[in-house]
């Protein structure tokens, strides 16, 4: 391969950053050169984040070394970075919610005509790059009141006021639909033939292919190799991050769908709000099949759950399960009829992070004569299911004492899995359920959500990642604005069909 | 929407003096005047708690603040003979308290509740135990009567003729929201209470900014002590402030976080009390001094009653920033 000429821009030795009891990069190094894309590739914990953070200045390494434009610096905080033309666009937006796009664009920088800010110029400024990077925002809009989507354009804009030469976008697709993310990656290919290094941070694989120049790959808080996309392939590149092989597609048989175990017709919900979030929305899950949800975030999924879980109020015609009314019963009454619920923010809904491995996997049953007898707890029978479960489920603690908030993202997941499941559910309702879980748990929730279905589980998956949407489901619902829009067979469901109906797209186009 | 029916309670209060006014000139620049002096120390603590919440930091301690103050500034005045000093004394006091809540809250990331508790006992124990009888201030505060100004009708013996306090109370929730919604300083201190992860990577400080606005704060907590003391009393009591300094956190919701929203906030409470008072005093209504001196608490109680939940507060209060 012939030497790179073109001006390194970054260049990062030897970074080291420990944490109390974990190592969460050790000894990385990457260089990024004007032009480039470089892809970050690793599993959630892999330390992607935690290296960006230590080059946007926000941690301070414990050894190692960062040059920018050649020149070795010690950064003090994300301003020293951001003089220095480094721009982050993070996974979690950082603007503030209540002020507008411009008053987000230039805070920290801001034009004044002393002793004032200077709104006018701040706006024309902000116009004018969003002009010219033909990134469309409204610069008067509040940006609670943004899609996104938008939300990230104003994000990116951050970056480029600030005349970002080094550009981190940190799993920036995460929150995109296919159509908005291949914009995203066109975008990206423009900064770069503009003169912008690129670090793009994700664990999707098929972005990586589509748009890096180089992938650098971590696993375990170390790097494990480089490679472009012309010499690896969507498995390669698993292997890299796992560190073995990986089975991407997911292993099922066609489904045997039998009586309707989960009927929902005309569900209204509205919002924290008061605003309608799910609009007469109906839906049949049988036994024995999985009934995907897609759609971006922040169209009703959440409440359309939350409503079927008894977590929130709402309205319908009917809510059965097993032909039992459901309709605004307690989640206690819910759960006892057969319904698992995976939720998708499990530190808050899922578990108790201070309570014990064990404790966690009877949070449902805890009182039931199997588990406890005339108010007393029966030890000996909950160890016995926790050690089986834990064995079962392949949950990685060092026992069923250990305490769930000590574990990974994976492991919780696990844990949440297998009490769920424990119970043999009539029905199961996911959410989410591999967010923030590393590769190697992902592939065992998704055969253990495929077992369930086996086992004649009607199932009802939400979730914002349109592969596990088409990988695990047989019917695949798309949901947009609260409303159904429409439902597909698997087999005439693909992801530029249902990308379209993800972005509000009518079911004929 | 709300700031429909504020506006419409303003307007109709404003033509009721007006209508008061033409009706007996003096009772009502004499319960107006009343109003304004007993507002004067809610506004300026409820200034604190803007300055604070609006960076992030809940100050519960705001009346421990100002009962030092007005015990320092009180004492100062009396031992030196000088209320200049005394009144300056006061501010400086106010202001080490400043940075006492910021070094516990912000810097020491301490629970702030607590913080501010901390600073409410230790407040009440210090001003009780070195608390000396029989001191008293070398004159009274002078009242400024503002040339021309103070020839105008109604306006002018109520606003134009009072002490400087008086003026600092008015002019203060002015310049404030001034410097909240058209300064840097502003959008970076709102910026902070509301999402101040968003300030950090935008390279704004968090802890820097909140340490520093909660301990200037604190001057505004010593000037509403200083008042207390050396102007409306002229004197000091053991537990002094009697509750004013959680009164102005009600007027802060009240006024939505909002200095001049506050203002005007503070000025209907003092309203009502004057307006009581003058009612007891003609013996319109006969009812005992108690339920006189109980009207602002059971107000405070009514007003968050009604407007809690309704008006959103900084986002972030209450939260000491710990980077993830």
């Amino acid at each position: 391969m012939a030497a790179d000429e073109r001006e390194v821009l970054l260049q990062a030795t030897g970074l080291t950053k420990r944490f109390p009891g974990v190592v969460a990069n050790e000894d990385v190094s990457l260089t990024l050169r004007k032009g480039e894309i470089l892809a970050l590739l690793g599993e959630n914990g892999a330390g992607k984040s935690t290296l960006v953070k230590m080059i946007y200045g926000l941690y301070a390494p414990d050894e190692g070394e960062i040059r920018i434009k050649g020149e070795a610096v010690r950064l003090a905080g994300p301003r020293d970075a951001i003089k220095r033309g480094i721009g982050m666009v993070h996974q979690h937006f950082q603007l503030v919610p209540v002020f507008t796009v411009a008053e987000n664009i230039v805070l920290g920088d801001e034009p004044l005509r002393w002793p004032f800010v200077n709104m006018k110029s701040a706006r024309a400024e902000v116009a004018r790059l969003s002009e010219e990077y033909g990134l469309k925002v409204d610069v008067d809009a509040h940006v609670e009141d943004l899609p996104v989507g938008t939300q990230q354009r104003v994000e990116i804009l951050k970056a480029l006021y600030r005349r970002a030469d080094i550009l981190i976008l940190d799993e920036p697709t995460a929150v995109l639909t296919p159509q908005e993310t291949d914009d995203l990656l066109r975008v990206m290919r423009g900064f770069a033939d503009s003169g912008v290094g690129v670090i793009f941070i994700t664990h999707k694989l098929r972005e990586v292919l589509a748009v890096a120049d180089t992938i650098e790959v971590l696993r375990g808080g170390k790097w494990v190799g480089t490679t472009v996309p012309a010499e690896t392939s969507q498995e390669g590149l698993a292997q890299m991050m796992v560190g073995r092989g990986v089975l991407l597609q997911v292993d099922k048989r066609a489904a045997q769908p039998q009586e309707v175990i989960l009927d929902v017709q005309g569900l209204t919900v509205t919002d924290d709000l008061g605003l309608p979030a799910v609009r007469d929305v109906s839906l049949q899950v049988r036994a024995g099949e999985i009934l995907g949800i897609a759609g971006v975030e922040g169209n009703g999924q959440r409440e359309l759950v939350q409503a079927l879980t008894g977590l929130r109020r709402c309205s319908a015609t009917t809510v059965t399960v097993n032909g039992q009314d459901i309709l605004n019963k307690s989640p206690h009454d819910i759960h006892a009829l057969g319904v698992g619920h995976v939720p998708e923010d499990r530190e808050k809904d899922g578990l108790v992070g201070p309570y014990s491995v064990a404790d966690n996997l009877v949070l449902d049953r805890f009182a039931e004569p199997e588990f406890a007898s005339r108010g007393v707890r029966d030890r000996k029978a909950i160890d016995a299911l926790s050690t089986n479960l834990v064995q079962q489920f392949d949950i990685r603690t060092p026992g069923i004492t250990t305490t769930v908030q000590s574990l990974s993202g994976g492991n919780k997941q696990k844990i949440v899995i297998a009490r769920e499941l424990a119970a043999n559910p009539v029905a199961l309702i996911a959410a989410q359920p591999t967010r923030g879980v590393d590769v190697g748990s992902i592939e065992f929730i998704h055969s253990q959500i495929v077992g369930a279905r086996d086992r004649g589980a009607a199932v009802l998956l939400v979730s914002a990642e349109l592969d596990e949407i088409l990988g695990l489901s047989d019917r695949v619902a798309v949901m947009y604005d609260g409303r159904l829009v429409d439902v597909l067979d698997i087999a005439v469901a693909d992801r530029a069909r249902v990308g379209r109906l993800m972005a509000g797209g009518s079911k004929d186009a | 929407m709300r700031a429909r029916y504020a506006y419409a309670l303003a307007i109709i209060i404003g033509i009721a003096i007006v209508v008061c006014f033409f009706l007996d000139e003096i009772r009502t620049v004499s319960v107006l005047s009343f109003s304004l002096r007993y507002a004067v120390p809610l506004i300026l603590a409820a200034m604190v708690g803007i300055v604070c919440e609006r960076s992030g930091v809940i100050n519960i301690g705001i009346e421990g603040q100002m009962l030092m103050s007005a015990f320092a500034g009180f004492f100062g005045a009396a031992v030196t003979g000088n209320l200049i000093l005394g009144t300056l004394i006061g501010i400086g006091t106010g202001m080490i308290m400043g940075a006492f809540l910021a070094t516990g809250a912000v810097t020491w990331k301490m629970d702030q509740i607590i913080a501010g508790t901390v600073i409410n006992i230790l407040a009440v124990g210090l001003t009780s135990f070195f608390y000396v009888q029989g001191q008293v201030l070398p004159g009274n505060t002078p009242i400024v009567a503002i040339p021309l100004l103070s020839d105008i009708p109604l306006a002018g013996p109520v606003l134009f003729n009072n002490g400087l306090f008086t003026y600092a109370a008015v002019a203060i929730p002015l310049i404030l929201w001034v410097l909240l919604f058209k300064t840097r300083w502003g959008l970076r201190t709102r910026a902070v209470g509301e999402k101040p992860s968003a300030a950090d990577t935008s390279g704004v400080g968090v802890d820097p900014m909140r340490f520093w606005n909660v301990t200037i704060a604190g001057a505004l907590a010593g000037m509403a002590g200083a008042y207390l003391a050396i102007e409306a009393a002229g004197t000091f009591e053991r537990g002094f402030t009697a509750g004013r300094g959680f009164t102005a956190l009600a007027i802060m919701i009240f006024g939505a976080w909002n200095p001049i929203g506050a203002l005007a906030a503070a000025f209907f409470f003092g309203l009502t009390q004057g307006l009581a008072s003058q009612l007891q005093a003609d013996e319109v209504i006969a009812i005992p001094q108690q339920f006189i001196n109980m009207l602002p608490y059971v107000l405070t109680i009514v007003l968050l009653a009604v407007v809690s939940g309704r008006i959103k507060p900084p986002s972030a209060v209450g939260r000491p920033y710990e980077k993830d």
